[in-house]
């Protein structure tokens, strides 16, 4: 069986703060870190890899030549192999771009099982690169995967709704996307480490690789562009609220409801 | 000269750092509290390839190099030194050995089991009247046939009740001094074998620390390690390399007590401001900044040359001996800066400090350091 | 649309680097240069002070734009009922149909749903397009995005709006990449160009650090999905006068390649305390263990859980599994009420990087003010309450907010 994982590498926006006097973005010091939910996409491959002989599992991530180093950290935790998608052409993709140039590469590979993502990206949280993708395949997909069991070409999930989940059967090839209650990750061996540098390879395709014009793909291609980008308003100091007790948590829900806390 | 880390080992780093927040720093107050073992931190470490990792792949360990073995007992000590020792010494005193002077029957029956994660080991040598002066052993092996005969009593065995396979080392010759020590690989279970008194310790109490007791205990010929009488040796050149990994616990602890010190001194307001505006403080902080990294270029020094093939008993006494001291002198001063709260088990700088003082005891207290040291440049 | 960096207007002043959240511009000799990383953000060149950093528009359409006309809003239903998002939306989509001078339609799915179309014009909507069809029974991805494209296709809307539940994030992406257009995901805020009429799509990135509002320019229709909850809801009218249009839905059972075999409803895991989106905390002002009972019935209103100070572990009234702070737990929810909290350090170093923090306490000088962005002085056993029953008639408050300001 021949899996497919996508990858991203994204900023950790936890550890992004935000200059409280300037009210800019403080970028120093943010690691760029595997996308959580992608490594659960992973984590699922490899788990089936663990029970299962002949699993084949491919990472695939679309980024900047520093994705290197990212794809290093799948294949130390197991990955069998890694491709990164690299070119000046790419750069600055939509979802809909992003989706085309990883069709192109994963009709490259050529046959597949499933391919494995992750629900959405912590820098974008769109959620639309993977339906995206199954859509330009033809595949069928399930998103917010949060329990997989496979059967020959069977795969049972349940797909997580806000109040509930709905189980899915459906028939490979498909594309599932994972939320973080699927699995718990793995983390990297010491061996996978030394693996993924000495035994295994990150291979690098262009445009020219997948074939893909470059008015196909990046920003070239993408429908959306963004117009501005803003900082929000600072937080501001706290407000001590004043009145009766029905007054005061009055107040507190309007201003919880106004700013969309609530 | 370069001062950089290989991707490799930058990755070793990245990969226990996030094992080490997510493992191993939520039970560190609790095993020290409790004075438990870890076994359950232990088979995490087995899953990932730490215990054994300097061990080649063929034996089934995961063939890191040195620096990457100090990274990684740092990195596991910046939380938790008990789990740092746990590491070292499995790794330096028990796998590096075997893999040594070990036969190859030897290497296929009691280090892959180590290097795969499946046992843990131990290193036994110092007794109740042989400390610093190790070449005073009163355990004695005596040759019956086709079996070893121990006798005696170690102590202060670090894994020890824990570990399932121990390195031993007994007097086979007293005529002959150091020179009639032999060193011996045992396992548990071994009739006549058994686990004394647990020490209660001041610090990395989740570690076992455990007297050995050898009572006509009946061990194969064929377990003897290296040649007989060559155990001095062999001891010598295990601690040599130990010392590596007790510097980097010592180092991991310096550098976890500096990070507590650095995030505390933030948010502690007195007078109407961060304490870490004060500049007292902020020198203090430089001073421990600047000991770390000091110990840490050490460390790593040490650690090369040892991957290197190239000496590094000097640099591994060294290292030790000043990474020791700065986890002392930086855990200290770590508490001193958190005031009062310093001295609670509110914060984690007040088991640091604990555990900061027997880096400079075990494996060669600092005089023995100084006497290492001293040896290799007055000749 | 791409940025450039103009060689000869560039000082070398290194603040579009500071201002760049992607870390996609460097220097090289003294002169900024942007990378890959780059994804025409636009951040830098309101940093730019010397106007050395322009974007490239570019100009081409795929599509005859005009024949895009009204705005659509996607109202989706779960076992015949229609989700609040979709009222939501209708609210808002009214406004932008307003603005902009088009109809507002929605679109509803389903299988004998007839009477929620009447519903659907009660809320506003002037025309409800209808798809009916026993395959359209339960959501699946394959026969909504396939009935939904058809329409698109066929009645070409401007604007098409669908909630951001894990339905329509699920089916939103698929019917945009079939129509060939753009999507925004997830937004906040949305509004309609004066200029050139088209709709400004403005959402959080970036973890929620940075806000970006995007457009889309050269195809149609414009889609965005909907945060829920942001909006505000339609009213309810009882005499709707929208036409409702049955669009035949041609759908076979082997377009659909997922089987639903069984829809749970289950009651959101309790999560760890570290993954809560809402934290409600007690302290030693609680003064019994029955106390975070109180506390528990908040928590469950706002979908959270239960955090507590270190003294009522000490205290024993409740597990140290949830205690926040320096010895427990280090939390970073989107909302975290500490009642009867006083704020020791160790308290609050486990729970300052919250999003907003609110703070109930008899003592006016508690430190734990100082933190936090709503203070309430008061007994927490007469505010908590008072707080409950105050969410419970959260859309009642908002409304009559609305009539006075209406009125002034």
């Amino acid at each position: 069986m021949k899996i497919i994982v996508c990858v991203k590498q994204v900023p950790d926006t936890n550890e992004v703060k935000i200059d409280p006097v300037k009210g800019t973005l403080i970028r120093d010091g943010v690691p760029s870190i595997l996308n959580p939910d992608d490594k659960n996409a992973l984590e699922e491959a490899l788990k089936l890899k663990d029970q299962q002989e002949d699993i084949h599992v491919t990472v695939i991530t679309m980024g900047p030549p520093q994705a290197d180093e990212m794809l290093r950290e799948c294949l130390a935790m197991g990955a069998d192999e890694a491709i990164l998608l690299s070119d000046r052409a790419f750069a600055g993709a939509d979802t809909w771009a992003t989706s085309n140039t990883l069709a192109a590469a994963v009709r490259k590979i050529g046959a597949y099982d499933i391919i494995f993502a992750g629900r959405q990206a912590i820098d974008g949280d769109t959620a639309q690169v993977g339906p995206q993708l199954a859509e330009r395949l033809g595949i069928p997909q399930v998103s917010y995967v949060q329990n997989f069991q496979v059967q020959g070409d069977n795969i049972q999930v349940q797909r997580a709704l806000e109040d509930g989940y709905e189980v899915i059967q459906v028939k490979t090839p498909v594309l599932l996307t994972a939320i973080k209650e699927l699995n718990h990750p793995r983390y990297m061996s010491i061996g996978g480490i030394y693996d993924a540098f000495r035994s295994k390879e990150v291979k690098v395709w262009t445009s020219l690789d997948i074939q893909v014009n470059k008015d196909e793909v990046g920003l070239e291609a993408s429908p959306t562009q963004v117009k501005r980008s803003f900082t929000p308003e600072p937080k501001g100091k706290g407000i001590m609220l004043k009145g009766t007790t029905k007054e005061m948590v009055e107040q507190l829900v309007i201003n919880l409801k106004q700013k969309h806390v609530i | 000269m370069q001062f950089q880390l290989t991707r490799e080992q930058e990755m070793v780093r990245k990969m226990l750092k996030d094992f080490t927040d997510n493992e191993v720093k939520p039970l560190a107050a609790e095993i020290d509290e409790t004075e438990r073992f870890p076994m359950e931190t232990v088979e995490k470490m087995n899953r990932y390839g730490m215990m054994g990792m300097i061990v080649p792949k063929e034996y089934g360990g995961a063939g890191a190099d040195e620096i990457s073995y100090a990274i990684t007992v740092e990195e596991l000590s910046r939380a938790c030194g008990t789990t740092g020792v746990i590491c070292s010494a499995h790794n330096s005193l028990a796998c590096w050995p075997i893999l040594k002077y070990g036969t190859e029957e030897q290497k296929k029956k009691y280090l892959m089991p180590l290097a795969k994660g499946e046992k843990i080991g131990a290193f036994g040598l110092t007794e109740p009247n042989a400390g610093t002066d190790a070449a005073g052993q009163q355990t004695i092996a005596v040759l019956d046939g086709e079996e070893w005969v121990l006798n005696g009593t170690k102590i202060f065995i670090t894994n020890g009740g824990a570990a399932d396979t121990y390195v031993i080392f007994a007097m086979t010759d007293r005529s002959k001094g150091v020179k009639g020590i032999s060193a011996f690989i045992l396992e548990k279970g071994t009739p006549g074998f058994s686990i004394g008194k647990k020490e209660k310790k001041m610090g990395i109490r989740g570690s076992a620390t455990t007297e050995l007791i050898f009572e006509n205990c009946r061990i194969p010929k064929e377990n003897l390690l290296g040649s007989i009488g060559k155990g001095f040796g062999i001891a010598m050149a295990t601690l040599d390399g130990g010392r590596i990994g007790i510097a980097a616990q010592a180092l991991g602890i310096a550098q976890g007590a500096l990070d507590e010190t650095i995030k505390y001194i933030q948010q502690r307001e007195q007078f109407g401001k961060p304490i870490g505006k004060f500049q007292a403080l902020q020198f203090d902080v430089a001073d421990m900044e600047t000991k770390v990294n000091a110990a840490r270029w050490m460390v790593y020094n040490a650690a090369w040359r040892k991957s290197a093939g190239l000496s590094y008993g000097k640099e591994a006494a060294m290292a030790k001996l000043f990474a020791a001291e700065t986890a002392m002198a930086v855990t200290t001063k770590a508490v001193q800066l958190h005031g009062g709260y310093g001295y609670t088990q509110d914060y984690p700088v007040e088991r640091m400090m604990r555990d900061a003082k027997i880096t400079e005891i075990y494996e060669g207290t600092s005089e023995v350091q100084r006497m290492v040291i001293s040896a290799a440049v007055i000749k | 649309m791409a940025i450039f960096i103009l060689e000869d207007k560039c000082i070398g002043c290194k603040l579009c680097l500071k201002s760049c959240p992607f870390d996609a511009i460097k220097m090289v000799g003294k002169k900024a240069v942007i990378n890959d990383k780059c994804v025409a953000c636009g951040a830098c060149l309101e940093a730019c002070k010397f106007e050395a950093i322009i974007r490239e528009e570019s100009e081409k359409s795929k599509k005859d734009l005009a024949q895009y006309k009204n705005v659509w809003v996607f109202a989706e239903q779960r076992q015949g009922k229609i989700m609040p998002v979709a009222i939501e939306l209708l609210g808002e989509g009214r406004k932008l149909a307003d603005e902009i001078g088009v109809k507002l339609c929605a679109v509803l799915l389903g299988n004998k749903v007839e009477g929620l179309a009447k519903e659907l014009t009660q809320y506003g909507a002037d025309t409800v397009y209808l798809a009916e069809h026993g395959l359209l029974e339960t959501y699946t991805t394959d026969g909504y995005t396939k009935v939904i494209s058809d329409m698109i296709e066929e009645l070409k809307p401007e604007i098409v709006l669908m909630g951001a539940t894990h339905i329509g994030r699920d089916l939103a992406p698929r019917v945009a990449a079939r129509v060939d257009t753009g999507l925004t995901a997830d937004c906040t805020k949305l509004e309609i160009d004066a200029e050139d009429k088209k709709l400004l799509q403005t959402r959080p990135a970036f973890g929620g650090n940075i806000m970006a509002t995007i457009i889309c320019q050269n195809h149609r229709p414009q889609m965005a999905t909907v945060r829920p909850g942001v909006m505000d809801k339609a009213k309810k009218v009882e005499s709707g006068s929208g036409e409702i249009v049955a669009f035949p839905a041609v759908l076979e059972k082997e377009h659909i390649r997922t089987e639903v075999l069984e829809i749970v409803k289950a009651d959101k895991q309790q999560v760890a305390l570290e993954e809560a989106e809402v934290i409600v905390s007690g302290g030693r002002g609680l003064g019994k263990a029955e106390g975070f009972e109180i506390l528990k019935k908040l928590a469950s209103k706002l979908g959270g859980v239960v955090g507590a100070s270190r003294a009522t572990v000490d205290a024993g009234w409740i597990d140290h599994d949830h205690q926040v702070g320096q010895t427990g737990k280090t939390v970073k929810p989107r909302i975290y009420i500490a009642c009867g909290i006083s704020g020791a350090i160790q308290h609050i170093a486990g729970m300052q990087s919250s999003d907003v923090i609110i703070a109930i306490n008899k003592n006016p000088g508690a430190p734990i003010f100082q933190v936090a962005d709503y203070g309430i002085v008061g007994d927490l056993y007469d505010v908590v309450p008072a707080l409950i029953e105050a969410l419970d008639r959260v859309d009642d408050i908002m409304s009559a907010l609305k009539e006075v300001a209406a009125t002034e």
